[in-house]
């Protein structure tokens, strides 16, 4: 239907936890959602606290918090999201 | 102050340990450990000194926090001239040691000339002798730390030592304490190899006293712990997933440096993620990781223990490496894997359980392989010359040369060379993924535009620890910047080096940068020691400590053509990832940060400069 994509939704570090026990290991969902769809639609499947979403990546580029209320996606995108991390 | 006001001098050629005080002048202009130790060096070593000759000499160095109630104030590093680069080397290591020798009462140990035959040093509290070390020598730092204990019945001994790596000149030899704590790039373990040196035993039970003002500074560490504890970096991400948490990070943004940089993802880093140290293996429905570990003082406790698959190939009928031990970084995991194509993640726990039993660089030695993996596949190098076939991908491959490295048999000493000197050696210098002769860590440059210029302006060789820009340019630590972007980098790049130098110098963890600035330092240092710690002369500091190195290599004979980056990361666009088509974009940097810096276009600091910041 051409009013729904197909987005992979990537939760990873302790956001890990929210996804169903099936899909812990890959840490992915594909989600099958209308092309209407934000960010807060995407999480909103697995009830990620929003102000736990600090580092959102769609398709690797950085999507900015004040973007993240409006941009939509299409199909095939691959949205990764962290809370804060870093490392070296 | 918060020093002992006391250097440990050791003279290896005629067997002699002196005392003599602390240059507290050049405490005030150089702060500690890696600026003040490499104050002491420049001013004792010439810049043409041969790295591993009696005439460089090995510093062992701590700062004013080292030892106190900082959080993370356990830090060390072991400066001189490196033998992988030939340009300064300064490597930080965490553990129990570097604290342990400064409650012995010493600030820092100077190593002289080299020793006729295998020694030790001991040091109880202000008692410090140089022992036979005949027996020890051939020994894994793994066997070596209990053997001291044993020798001298002190089962509270902290020893920094060198495995076989070390001996055997291992050109990126590192220094090992607490078994996986390790000062680890540029080879300064083969240094102390070279002067005959197998280890420092330390006792010290004198603690650290002479705090300025006690009370400031019980209420200035309070403060910055509960930033610490408050930040979701340092206070949760960190302890729980450790730096490993990155790799997924780097590969979803195509800035994971796969197969000696011919591709920007790796399609198996998810097998070798901190995520997949968490979960459970299909083996033995154990997981990989076992439990975090902090260093001395330190309330983040990053550090990453873990155990093996027993039944993996790797361990078979070998109990010895069964037990929990230090597990992979990420900087580890990346080298050994990525790097590699080899997404096998007890292959590579295994391969960095050698490297911090023998005592060498993962980082090195993993991107090494890489360069050998690549020529392998190019047909210039045989089976028959390594023992193996080795693609990418192989993990077989990969643990055995660790043990060949390790031991110094086979194609080993060859990958000890690192991959600088190998891949001249077999006719393609272009292959060798360095900066001025040191391996590149795990960030490519054509997706994280800024750590291009990092490292290739790094006074150490190529490494992430000198300016983090990753922080800024992934992480929006502090603030969000375009990784793709070469604009504005010059000065990031400038910011960071600075305040990482003040870090490093103060004898902290550079992990509080994810949550300190240097305004939570300062009320630290002001409290601990006399001297002006302002924000201002704090950013001063940094900016000297990184001019006097600068000067010292620029001695050496480095050059504005040595600030530069291998060729196919200048030429070959990156294919997948947000990055893709892009190439490093050093050329529209450079200049900017020679500008910055106040150089002139050969890289050298102007007299402006040098005035400037009283060198």
């Amino acid at each position: 239907m051409a009013d729904t994509i197909r987005v992979t939704l990537k939760l990873y570090a302790t956001l890990g936890k929210y996804l169903p026990a099936e899909l812990r290991r890959s840490n992915e969902a594909v989600l099958e959602v209308p092309a209407s769809a934000v960010l807060g639609d995407l999480i909103g499947q697995f009830s990620v606290p929003p102000p736990s979403c600090f580092l959102v990546l769609v398709n690797g580029v950085f999507l900015p918090p004040s973007q993240r209320a409006t941009a939509t996606f299409v199909d095939g995108d691959v949205v990764a999201i962290w809370p804060p991390v870093a490392g070296g | 102050m918060a020093w002992q006001r006391k250097i440990l001098r050791v003279d290896l050629t005629a067997g002699t340990c002196t005392s003599e005080p602390l240059n507290m002048e050049w405490a005030k202009i150089y702060l500690g450990q890696r600026g003040l130790a490499t104050k002491y060096f420049v001013e004792e070593v010439a810049p043409s000194v041969e790295p591993m000759s009696p005439a460089n000499k090995l510093i062992f160095a701590t700062g004013p926090l080292t030892g106190t109630m900082a959080s993370t104030g356990g830090r060390y590093s072991v400066i001189t001239k490196g033998p992988l680069t030939g340009a300064i080397a300064c490597s930080n290591s965490g553990g129990y040691w570097g604290a342990e020798l400064k409650m012995a009462g010493w600030d820092m140990v100077i190593f002289e000339g080299r020793a006729a035959s295998p020694v030790y040093l001991h040091i109880e509290n202000d008692t410090a002798t140089l022992h036979d070390a005949s027996a020890l020598w051939g020994k894994t730092t793994w066997d070596v730390e209990p053997a001291l204990r044993k020798i001298h019945q002190d089962s509270q001994l902290k020893i920094s030592s060198i495995g076989r790596a070390g001996e055997n000149g291992v050109l990126y030899a590192a220094v090992i304490n607490d078994l996986h704590r390790a000062a680890g790039r540029s080879g300064v373990g083969a240094v102390m190899g070279s002067k005959n040196l197998k280890a420092i035993a330390v006792r010290g039970t004198k603690g650290v006293a002479g705090v300025k003002d006690p009370k400031a500074f019980m209420k200035a560490t309070q403060a910055a712990k509960a930033v610490l504890a408050g930040n979701a970096v340092t206070g949760e991400g960190l302890p729980k997933f450790g730096t490993q948490v990155l790799m997924n990070v780097i590969n979803e943004v195509g800035a994971m440096p796969t197969r000696n940089f011919r591709d920007v993802q790796f399609e198996g880093a998810k097998d070798i993620s901190a995520e997949a140290m968490h979960a459970p293996r299909e083996s033995d429905g154990k997981a990989n990781l076992v439990t975090n570990q902090a260093c001395f003082g330190c309330t983040i406790a990053c550090g990453r223990i873990s155990k093996l698959d027993q039944t993996h190939y790797t361990v078979v009928n070998k109990p010895e490496y069964w037990g929990a031990s230090g597990g992979l970084e990420y900087e580890a995991a990346w080298a050994l894997g990525s790097a590699n194509g080899v997404n096998d993640l007890e292959a590579l726990t295994y391969a960095n359980f050698v490297c911090n039993e023998d005592g060498f660089d993962p980082i090195s030695f993993g991107a090494t392989v890489g360069a050998v993996m690549e020529l392998y596949q190019m047909g210039v190098l045989t089976k028959e010359q390594l023992g193996i076939e080795a693609p990418f991908g192989s993990a077989k491959a990969l643990t055995y040369f660790a043990e060949c490295t390790a031991k110094g048999e086979g194609f080993g000493p060859e990958i000890g060379l690192g991959s600088k000197r190998l891949t001249a050696k077999y006719g393609h210098p272009d292959l060798s993924m360095t900066v001025k002769g040191q391996e590149f860590p795990a960030y490519d440059p054509r997706g994280i535009q800024g750590m291009g210029l990092a490292y290739a302006t790094s006074n150490r060789g190529a490494c992430h620890l000198r300016g983090y820009t990753v922080a800024s340019e992934v992480l929006g630590i502090p603030i969000k910047t375009d990784p793709l972007e070469t604009e504005g980098k010059a000065g990031l790049v400038k910011a960071f080096q600075d305040a990482t130098a003040v870090f490093d110098s103060a004898g902290i963890c550079v992990f509080t940068s994810f949550a300190w600035t240097l305004a939570d330092v300062a009320p630290q240092l002001d409290a601990a020691c006399e001297g002006d710690w302002s924000l201002d002369n704090l950013n001063m500091v940094g900016e000297r400590i990184w001019n006097m190195e600068r000067q010292f290599n620029n001695a050496a004979g480095f050059t504005a053509k040595d600030d530069n980056l291998p060729k196919r990361l200048l030429t070959e666009a990156a294919k997948t990832g947000p990055a893709k088509g892009l190439v490093a974009g050093l050329d529209k940097m450079l200049p900017e940060y020679y500008a910055e810096r106040g150089w002139d276009t050969e890289g050298r600091p102007t007299a402006a400069t040098v005035e400037r910041l009283g060198l």
